[in-house]
């Protein structure tokens, strides 16, 4: 099977308010060397065996439901682990 | 006329939007659940607001994929007029009915009060009671609202005066004040602002009847002969 971890932030284009107050939140703490926040999403799949390839599944999946493109970018990581 | 109040786990606007078609407006309407396969028999759709799916993932990410919604989209193909309210919009957009996306509100927070709209185009059959840059006042409820497209995007809505509502005082960061947009065709409307609550006179508002008061005029032009 398949451990896939899925990050899902808002595009560099795309103001991200949440994370301005966080970096806001920084500098007002002294840690003015913050220059950018982003906030996202972290997501873990488990998936099992399947005959497609699982790069093409998770992909779709990311376009189709886990990110919305107009405002979303995504990334991801596959690793193959052994089942017990 | 008869209109379809479609409901999703968590909808909490589909009591206010019924009342408003039922009590107020005086047309028929019925609840449909999520799950439902048909949609044929109805002339209108409406997208109540709330928390559809908890908005787990985004808001209306995951209510976009209910049984329902292959029938929504069904029936703005056929002309049918469709209408998102708050999380409706959300949804609509997600679905692609409508262009864009809902960021959270530039300030963060949840607002929840009247606001001033301007109704930029009265050409639609979702404002043509209104007056061309009529002030109306609805209220809003939201904390994703803060409506965003592409550039280009946002050339096409001007162009093809697909922008419908803007704010007269921007609560949530909205791009160029947007408050509620048509598709191309015009026969989907999404809006964050909330008509179905404001639409009897006993609560002291009624600038949103005419939005509703638009579809049905529109239709009867449409449909009944000698209207």
């Amino acid at each position: 099977m398949y451990r896939v971890k899925v990050y899902v932030t808002l595009r560099e284009s795309v103001l991200d308010p949440q994370g301005n107050a966080v970096k806001n939140a920084l500098h007002s703490m002294n840690f003015n060397e913050v220059e950018d926040v982003r906030i996202g999403k972290y997501m873990e799949l488990a998936i099992g065996k399947t005959d497609r390839n699982v790069e093409e599944i998770v992909d779709e999946m990311c376009k189709k439901l886990l990110a919305n493109p107009v405002i979303e970018d995504y990334r991801y990581e596959i690793e193959e682990v052994a089942v017990k | 006329m008869k209109f379809a109040v479609i409901v999703f786990p968590g909808s909490n606007c589909d009591v206010d939007m019924y009342h408003a078609i039922k009590d107020e407006l005086g047309e028929e309407v019925e609840y449909v659940w999520h799950d439902a396969q048909d949609l044929s028999g109805f002339d209108g759709i409406l997208l109540p607001g709330g928390f559809s799916y908890g908005d787990y993932l985004r808001s209306g990410a995951i209510a976009r994929f209910a049984n329902v919604m292959k029938e929504v989209v069904k029936a703005a193909d056929e002309g049918k007029p469709v209408l998102g309210v708050c999380n409706g919009f959300q949804i609509l957009l997600e679905a692609g009915l409508l262009p864009g996306a809902m960021r959270r509100n530039e300030k963060l927070k949840f607002i929840c009060r009247p606001v001033k709209l301007k109704v930029e185009n009265n050409e639609t059959m979702f404002s043509n009671k209104y007056d061309k840059g009529e002030i109306i006042t609805i209220p809003i409820a939201h904390g994703e609202g803060n409506y965003y497209c592409d550039e280009k995007t946002l050339e096409e809505l001007i162009a093809n005066k697909q922008i419908v509502f803007t704010y007269q005082d921007n609560p949530n960061g909205s791009l160029n004040n947007i408050a509620g947009i048509v598709n191309k065709r015009g026969n989907v409307l999404g809006m964050m602002p909330h008509p179905e609550r404001a639409v009897s006179e006993l609560l002291g508002n009624t600038d949103g009847l005419k939005l509703f008061q638009s579809i049905v005029r529109s239709w009867r032009e449409a449909h009944v002969t000698n209207s």
